[in-house]
């Protein structure tokens, strides 16, 4: 296991060398001259302006010049700069980021939550209405679109009952906390603020919500396939003969089983939670990276969109190798060789 | 006289097959196990001998019909309400299991497991105590340093020491019965002489009884006080283990018998020819008729039941031993019925 | 009767239209349900321009009008009738998601069952163009051909297909891997047969399965991811009655919130009708994988 670990932290350079030679080739393919964007129209007659700006943005070099100074400049940190907003993507992005890992952590804490009551929940109550019900609504929320869910959620409980505020991370006009972490509930609570800790949280639900039903599916599917696979296992058979109740059976013998398999699929869901945040961001004017890529591929804004993919990439990446060291380190028979 | 400990009458167990048809897993068996003895039940599997026993413990699965009678200490179990079976499991009947490495749960260590067959039955014992007696009933089995053993996960441990470790989990109360379900099959063979020894001295020392469930009539004939064969779910044989060996009745008894290596070399390996039936198409009459070379005209129609012949009870239209003579099972295997 | 013995019983022909009559008794009822529904949409976007439906691109009534007897799910920002817009919006996605699916199928396939025989350059160079297109999210890189590409269905659709591929790659090489150890095929190829054929005859067809459970289920998915391109804009243009684009448009006019409803709904039921019939179908016959 250790050896594999390895062998992904060495694959993953390369596969990064990859993503980005992707992303350079799909720059290179852009419909529409990127000088189109950088010089106004009426000076595009002019061809003094237009080699400054060519030899400004390095539009006059080779090929694999270009492609040698793009890999550079990606080690850098350089994601280039944003047709729309003029702006370093790398600057735009950082900006941006904490939003979204605000939304994604707490949408990965609800979905987690829900996914392990209810697979709990079915496991248990096996063959019967409740887990029926638990897992109808399970499957539901990984097969409704998430900005169908969203709009109808946001219409809901805040058009129809009041009940979460709007759109946004915080009411119109509200001052952020100080910037710490980044995350607006975390910083209210640093500053001691709690009525804002309350708004930001109450922005924060919903989205968080929608986009932690979705995963709540995958990880309900997995816990309760593999409670009720541990139940008919010989050790918990050993349980019920040393006169374990069946509760325990299933909590303390089926369920630190069943943990396993859960992490294995995190990883997996992180690919879920990804595409939901994009979708989500949208639907309710989060501003995060996702609503940036959104903005960035409806303006065919390519350095944007290419600097949020390769950032995806990144933490995807990441993701999957977090989740085999956690795997690792989760199941006894691995930690010990 | 003392009260059995155990007292079975007429324990029957039926499984529902997919298309709905009932399936009779056990016809009816009666078995007892005084305090303190060792009954040794014996069959190959699907012979009904290991859910007997999960069926009064209530540990088969759902959609099981069990009826008839199983007593502990006076005690019905059949029926009996979960919450008051469970204090009986794992506290007055301790259970040992085929495979000590799926028996045990992967993610925790043995020391846990222990500690948690301790404080399912006594909560006022801290863990910290508990582990402590997790190390004592270590050594007790035999388990060389035990206290670096409890914080081991099983599978750190052999296969031997597996099997130690369950005993040790299954004498964590001091129980009065303790149930082996094949409990040296997946072993090797030296390793099973060992734990068998182990059995026959916990015996010894704490006077626990035993029920000893085998495929193995080797495994049971140097520990067992009685013997039950059991074949296609009914006992067909059943007695003190001298008579059974030495005064065998039933053929199948005696096939089982044959299918024992002798160490003077005389009688090679024998096996019954042959497998044991499923119990969705068990032959009617005697079920083991088809395999049998005695079989005569009352065997596939009429079920034989079991009779008290002296010696050993038997179940059989033409058992080998009219009296008390003793019967070279070989021949029976030759097909030639003596 | 008398004449048939236990071999003609095993005839090809006779062997599988007792498979498919079987196999239809067999699969559980909620892959039933998910059958019937999906034949539910194939049957609607044949047959739609025959149903008594208002024309979905005309204004056939005032704007924004909610549910009604007569506008059974309302009209929209134009005074279209939203249920007619809907089930027209089955001739987009369902095609679009059929295309998306068999380039997949075809392309992974192909690359996959050809690294997989054949292994050494061609296995590598395939695996890591694999290895590094599933490094990406996928939504991300579907937005990122699509921004190239520009937008509209068509190259939406090669976006997807770019996304998806990689997984037909990987479970054909592993199938091929695997079967490629039979000893069918090893007397394949001790009877001289070529490599192609090998391939093609003795290896291909049983590679099947698999693909074709996961290709199930992908089919919902790709429904729903073409539905997220059409709703930021990457995908189907207005005023074409798509169903990403129809809740894009609901997404505007907030309080009308019966135009997003039925498009929503119609994905719902295609996604979960492809993940009932995929669940039914793997446990038939892919239990492994289960």
């Amino acid at each position: 296991m250790l050896a594999y670990i390895v062998r992904r932290l060495i694959a993953i350079p390369f596969l990064l060398l990859g993503v980005a030679s992707v992303s350079f080739v799909l720059a290179q393919m852009t419909k529409g001259d990127p000088l189109a964007a950088l010089v106004p129209e009426r000076m595009m007659s002019n061809p003094e302006i237009v080699n400054a700006v060519k030899a400004e943005w390095g539009l006059d070099q080779p090929l694999p010049l270009r492609y040698v100074t793009y890999i550079g400049n990606l080690l850098q940190g350089d994601l280039g700069t944003s047709f729309t907003t003029r702006r370093p993507v790398s600057t735009d992005i950082a900006e941006r980021l904490p939003a979204t890992l605000e939304l994604v952590i707490a949408a990965m804490i609800i979905g987690t939550a829900l996914g392990l009551s209810l697979g709990l929940l079915s496991a248990r109550f096996r063959g019967t209405a409740t887990d029926g019900l638990a897992r109808v609504f399970a499957l539901i929320g990984s097969s409704l679109p998430i900005f169908w869910s969203g709009l109808i959620l946001l219409y809901i409980f805040s058009v129809r009952f009041s009940i979460v505020p709007g759109t946004g991370r915080l009411p119109p006009r509200v001052t952020p906390p100080p910037d710490v972490t980044g995350f607006y509930t975390i910083d209210a609570l640093i500053a001691g603020d709690l009525p804002l800790f309350t708004q930001a949280l109450a922005h924060l639900a919903l989205p968080a919500f929608v986009l932690g039903w979705a995963v709540t599916g995958i990880i309900t599917r997995i816990v309760r396939s593999s409670l009720i696979e541990g139940l008919s296992q010989d050790y918990a058979r050993t349980a019920r003969a040393k006169g374990a109740p069946e509760r325990r059976v299933l909590i303390g013998h089926a369920l630190p089983n069943a943990m396993i398999p859960l992490l294995t699929i995190l990883g997996f869901t992180f690919a879920y939670l990804i595409t939901g945040a994009v979708l989500t961001e949208a639907i309710f004017a989060w501003p995060g990276i996702g609503s940036y890529a959104v903005r960035a591929a409806a303006s065919l804004d390519y350095p944007a969109i290419g600097g949020v993919t390769i950032v995806g990439s990144v933490a995807f990446l990441l993701a999957n190798l977090l989740t085999d060291i956690a795997y690792a380190w989760a199941n006894p028979r691995i930690k010990v060789h | 006289m003392t009260a059995p400990l155990l007292d079975i009458r007429d324990l029957r167990i039926s499984f529902q097959a997919r298309d709905g048809q009932w399936a009779e897993a056990l016809c009816g068996i009666d078995l007892s196990l005084e305090p303190g003895k060792v009954l040794g039940i014996v069959g190959e599997s699907g012979s009904g001998k290991s859910i007997a026993m999960m069926a009064f413990l209530q540990l088969l699965p759902r959609g099981t019909r069990v009826e008839g009678s199983a007593k502990f200490r006076g005690e019905e179990l059949i029926g009996m309400a979960p919450a008051r079976i469970r204090k009986i499991r794992g506290k007055a009947i301790g259970c040992i299991f085929q495979d000590p490495l799926s028996a045990f749960n992967p993610v925790k260590t043995l020391g846990q497991q222990v500690v948690e067959a301790i404080r399912l039955h006594d909560r006022t014992i801290s863990k910290r105590d508990a582990l402590k007696e997790a190390e004592r009933l270590f050594e007790l089995v035999a388990i060389p340093q035990p206290a670096r053993r409890v914080r081991q996960y099983p599978h750190e441990f052999s296969g031997g020491m597996r099997q130690r470790a369950m005993i040790a989990m299954a004498l964590a109360n001091k129980p009065d019965l303790l149930i082996a379900d094949e409990p040296t099959t997946a072993l090797d063979v030296t390793v099973q002489a060992q734990i068998l020894d182990l059995l026959g001295e916990l015996r010894e020392e704490l006077g626990i009884g035993m029920v000893l469930i085998t495929h193995d009539l080797g495994v049971v004939a140097g520990i067992a006080d009685e013997i039950a064969v059991m074949y296609g779910g009914s006992v067909v044989e059943r007695g003190a283990t001298e008579p059974v060996f030495y005064e065998t009745a039933h053929p199948y008894t005696a096939g089982l018998i044959g299918a024992v290596p002798t160490l003077d070399g005389t009688g090679a390996l024998r096996q019954i020819e042959g497998t044991p039936p499923s119990i969705f198409s068990r032959p009617p009459g005697c079920a083991f008729h088809p395999r049998c070379g005695r079989a005569g005209a009352p065997c596939p129609v009429d079920t034989p039941r079991l009779l008290d012949r002296g010696g050993t009870a038997c179940a059989c239209h033409f058992p080998l031993t009219e009296t008390a003579e003793a019967v070279r099972p070989a021949r029976v295997l030759d097909g030639d019925p003596a | 009767m008398a004449m048939t013995s236990p071999d003609t019983a095993g005839l090809p022909p006779r062997r599988r239209f007792a498979g498919s009559r079987d196999l239809w008794r067999r699969l559980p009822v909620t892959a039933k349900i998910g059958a019937l529904m999906l034949l539910f949409w194939v049957l609607t976007v044949l047959t739609v321009s025959l149903w008594p439906l208002a024309d979905p691109l005309a204004m056939v009534g005032r704007r924004l009008q909610p549910p009604s007897g007569e506008h059974w799910l309302g009209t929209d920002a134009l005074g279209r009738d939203v249920f007619a817009r809907t089930m027209y919006g089955a001739i987009w996605s369902i095609p679009i998601a059929f295309v998306v699916v068999a380039c997949a199928v075809v392309i992974g396939s192909t690359l996959g069952a050809l690294a997989g025989f054949f292994g050494g350059w061609n296995d590598s160079i395939i695996m890591r163009l694999v290895d590094v297109t599933v490094s990406f999210p996928p939504i991300l890189l579907a937005m990122a051909v699509a921004a190239v590409l520009g937008p509209g269905l068509a190259n939406a659709s090669i976006a997807m297909v770019i996304v998806w591929w990689p997984i037909y790659a990987r479970l054909m090489r592993a199938q091929v891997l695997e079967k490629r150890e039979n000893e069918h095929v090893e007397a394949a190829v001790a009877g001289g047969a070529g490599r192609l054929r090998v391939l093609g005859v003795h290896i291909l067809p049983l590679c099947w399965a698999p693909t074709l459970i996961n290709a199930t289920m992908d089919f919902g998915q790709v429904v729903l991811l073409a539905a997220s391109l059409s709703f930021i804009g990457l995908g189907a243009t207005p005023p074409s009655p798509e169903w990403g684009s129809m809740i894009s448009e609901g997404a505007t006019k907030f309080y009308s919130w019966w135009i997003a409803f039925g498009p929503g709904m119609a994905i719902l039921s295609v996604v979960l009708a492809t993940s009932f019939l995929g669940d039914g179908l793997r446990d038939l016959f892919d239990r492994r994988s289960a």
